[in-house]
């Protein structure tokens, strides 16, 4: 590939990337305590609107972000893998709540210790719940990742944390 | 009616088959053999003395490990003992687990202590009182002890009892469809019994981490 | 239900199927992880199926691996809307356990918090159920107002949702300075929510058709059930712990039980949007008969001195004019003046956990957190078992502890009041169209966490 052609798509994966992250359309898929506070940011108040996340979809045939909200129990566990497997490329997991990151202070025989263990995770929102300001900061670091996400789908290197890449 | 008098109600109609009572802190209490259940049940609904139209809660204790816990910390006798203020009286003390202590314990094959109670809460919504009735099953070795369901006189008593034969493992017997309620299909062993570890994990998907 | 079964038809003749139809556990209409396999003929449900345990967490068996204190917490989380509620039932459970009273104050500090969690939780249900048959900007504004009752929660205890206020034997801390205002500002902001939202829906000819005559469930069904609070009242029983086995203080408010006539749907709705006035009266009562604490001002100024400043005073040398005075700490942070821990905690001293600055100020303070916080240690009630019933939000909220006599409980057992709601489901679904279980579930105000605990 000539150096032209590395520059016109690189600019192009700025622009769809700028494209994408401000128009989120998320899943929520919840579950628990952390939906009240989920409610909380969707809502007028704190206001996700702004950043281009406002509209949740419920099918995840329409959607980009998963956004695991509250404890994952091992019998709802299939059902989000289900989920998560019928979204359609590109698409970003959001781990909402300590639950969803480490299964939280639910180490017994009911929880998944961690969402992460079943289904790949972009961004942790750890809290119990999260409070909202907390998680509007988890969705900016979520579209810094998602600008910097090639349009063919390839990620950054892992290792790299979103904010310093540029 | 106060506790005293529904707990003496109680034992007028069944001589034999109350086994014990107390009304600890205030809560009457009745420990009945199981074969007086379904009896027992029936009369505490419809007899106008009781009237408990309200089944409010149906539940199990699993009392194989009472008094053998051993307590984490170095000292054995650490921690905050508290007895009652003098603003409250004890006095009806507790007699202690109601199908005998578990660490009494029998020779095999002949009824010992109960390992499991089952516990009834009934409510009169007219005359306001609340009764509660326990049930030791288990005596002896038996993987499923069995007792006889209410779901005939209450509604409520469908999804309490599937709940205590998922958590328990006591089957009720005349339910109609005894299945999982919380657990899933596939869950082996029975979580709020003593045994059970508190962490052994069985997921349907994924690692068992 | 057999969902194997299909009826054959004659030959010649149409064929006639019933038709199955899985909602959930992921569903748009639906909030709360719930499966309802319906059995449909045309558009009417024939037969249901409902499951539940999807957020079956191991409440029951976490309480028995924690201390006394340690459960807290984790009643938090059984009914996520109204937390405060909880903490209350599961304290005072231990505390009849215990067999110790608690101060005149705390008891209505208690029910003020509980009466504010309780709007919340009707809020969110009546908000929910209105979004989920169209009337998004009802939601919108009973969010907004239950963010301002959230504001106050935080404000009293440092957390928005998981609060953990409750201690056994009394609160955390006492009301902060300039509760009193905050508060009646927050309830006649939420008054004013709940006229323009009464005035959205309750009229409101869409609204009435979806919600009247749906979900319908006889008197004697309910009991039998062992359905309790709005859901019962809505069938016209009068059943309210709080008026029938009065806890705290609730036998010296006034209040008005609302009920209902026909069990639907709407009676539901109502009942609910008038159970939040009554709340908010009940708070504004007990606000007016909180026993007061002790005067925390300057002894000079008389003005209360904020702890900042104290500070400042003390870097500057100036201990002369601080010497006597007691500064004004936010409990939410550093825990009450010391001063006012004899209005809200128990008698029984041992039992209960010390105010944050003693715990870092002094020797005592923090033997005695050390003794109820570490591992092994912490309250030992006596053997025994005891049941205690609080009004939730949804019912009767029952807690049934055995103890064995050890600094953990040998049994918690949570009564929840969604369980015998929810058992009712198919009852209340069959007959109707598969569009009223939209309606229907969100009256029902499901909260998993309390319901598979």
């Amino acid at each position: 590939m000539s150096d032209h052609a590395g520059f016109f798509t690189s600019r192009l994966d700025e622009a769809i990337g700028w494209a994408r992250k401000f128009s989120i359309f998320q899943y929520p898929f919840v579950t628990a305590c952390c939906g009240m506070e989920y409610m909380a940011t969707a809502c007028s108040h704190y206001d996700v609107d702004r950043f281009g996340a406002g509209l949740p979809r419920f099918s995840p045939r329409q959607a980009d972000v998963l956004f695991v909200v509250g404890t994952i129990s091992h019998k709802i566990a299939p059902v989000l893998v289900r989920i998560y497997e019928q979204m359609a490329e590109p698409k970003w997991v959001v781990s909402f709540g300590v639950c969803t990151c480490t299964g939280g202070f639910y180490d017994n025989y009911a929880t998944v210790m961690g969402i992460d263990t079943i289904i790949p995770v972009d961004v942790y929102i750890p809290g119990c719940p999260p409070r909202p300001e907390y998680v509007l900061d988890g969705l900016i670091k979520l579209q810094a990742k998602i600008q910097i996400q090639h349009s063919t789908g390839q990620r950054p290197r892992p290792e790299v944390r979103p904010e310093f890449e540029r | 009616m106060n506790a005293a008098s529904l707990i003496q109600a109680v034992k007028d109609r069944f001589p034999a088959g109350v086994k014990a009572s107390h009304s600890y802190r205030g809560d009457a209490t009745v420990i009945l053999g199981r074969e007086f259940l379904l009896e027992a049940a029936r009369m505490l609904k419809e007899d106008t003395l009781f009237q408990m139209n309200f089944l409010m809660d149906l539940t199990a204790v699993d009392f194989s490990t009472f008094g053998t816990k051993r307590s984490p910390a170095f000292f054995a006798n650490s921690g905050i003992a508290v007895s009652p203020s003098p603003e409250i009286p004890d006095a009806d003390p507790w007699p202690g687990p109601p199908g005998g202590h578990p660490s009494a314990g029998a020779a095999p094959g002949t009824p010992g202590p109960a390992r499991f109670v089952v516990v009834y809460h009934f409510f009169s919504l007219p005359l306001k009182h609340r009764l509660r009735l326990e049930i030791p099953v288990g005596e002896v070795e038996e993987a499923e002890p069995e007792v006889d369901s209410l779901s005939s006189l209450w509604a409520s008593a469908d999804w309490l009892e599937r709940e205590v034969w998922d958590m328990f493992g006591i089957r009720f017997r005349g339910h109609r469809h005894l299945k999982r309620i919380l657990m899933y299909e596939g869950f082996v062993g029975h979580p709020l019994r003593k045994d059970y570890p508190v962490n052994k994990r069985q997921p349907l998907i994924g690692p068992v981490n | 239900m057999d969902l194997t079964k299909t009826p054959g038809s004659p030959p010649g003749e149409p064929e006639i199927r019933e038709m199955l139809l899985n909602v959930g556990p992921a569903h748009p209409a639906m909030h709360g992880i719930i499966r309802i396999v319906t059995k449909l003929d045309g558009e009417q449900i024939v037969d249901t199926d409902v499951e539940i345990g999807y957020l079956h967490r191991g409440f029951e068996k976490m309480a028995e691996t924690v201390d006394y204190n340690g459960v807290i917490p984790y009643t938090d989380r059984l009914n996520y809307v109204s937390p405060l509620i909880n903490n209350m039932g599961y304290c005072m459970a231990v505390e009849k356990l215990l067999g110790i009273s608690v101060p005149e104050r705390c008891h209505y500090i208690r029910v003020i918090v509980s009466e504010i969690s309780r709007i919340t939780d009707h809020l969110t249900c009546v908000g929910a159920g209105a979004m989920e048959l169209g009337a998004f900007s009802v939601f919108l504004y009973m969010i907004k107002a239950r963010e301002f009752l959230w504001e106050l929660v935080e404000m009293v205890t440092g957390a928005r949702l998981t609060v953990s206020y409750c201690r056994v034997g009394g609160v955390k801390a006492d009301l902060p300075e300039g509760f009193d205002e905050r508060c009646r500002k927050a309830l006649q902001e939420t008054r004013k929510v709940l006229a323009e939202s009464d005035a959205l829906l309750t009229r409101n000819r869409i609204f009435v058709d979806r919600m009247s005559g749906t979900g319908k469930i006889s008197a004697d069904d309910a009991i039998s059930h062992g359905i309790t609070g709005p859901f019962l009242r809505s069938t016209g029983v009068e059943y309210d712990v709080r008026k029938d086995c009065p806890y705290a203080v609730y036998d010296r408010l006034q209040f008005d039980v609302p009920v209902g006539t026909r069990g639907d749907n709407y009676d539901r709705f109502l009942v609910r949007m008038e159970e939040m006035e009554q709340s908010i009266r009940i708070v504004e009562q007990a606000l007016r008969d909180l026993p007061p604490g002790p005067f925390l001002a300057h002894p000079e100024t008389g003005r209360p001195i904020p702890a900042a400043e104290m500070v400042d005073e003390g870097k500057i040398g100036n201990i002369a004019a601080i010497v006597d005075a007691r500064a004004v700490t936010d409990p939410t942070l550093e825990g009450a003046a010391k001063s006012q821990h004899p209005n809200i905690e128990a008698g029984e001293k041992r039992v209960f956990l010390p105010a944050k600055e003693d715990t870092y100020g002094n020797i005592e303070g923090l033997m005695q957190q050390f003794k109820l916080v570490m591992y092994g240690h912490g309250i030992r009630p006596p053997k025994g078992e005891v049941y205690f019933p609080v009004e939730g939000a949804n019912g009767e909220l029952g807690f049934y502890i055995v103890s064995d006599g050890t600094s953990s409980a040998y049994r918690v057992r949570v009564r929840p009041p969604c369980f015998a709601i929810m058992s009712a489901l198919p009852k209340l679904l069959i007959g109707d169209m598969i569009a009223d279980v939209t309606p229907t579930f969100g009256s029902v105000n499901m909260i998993g966490g309390e319901l598979d605990r």
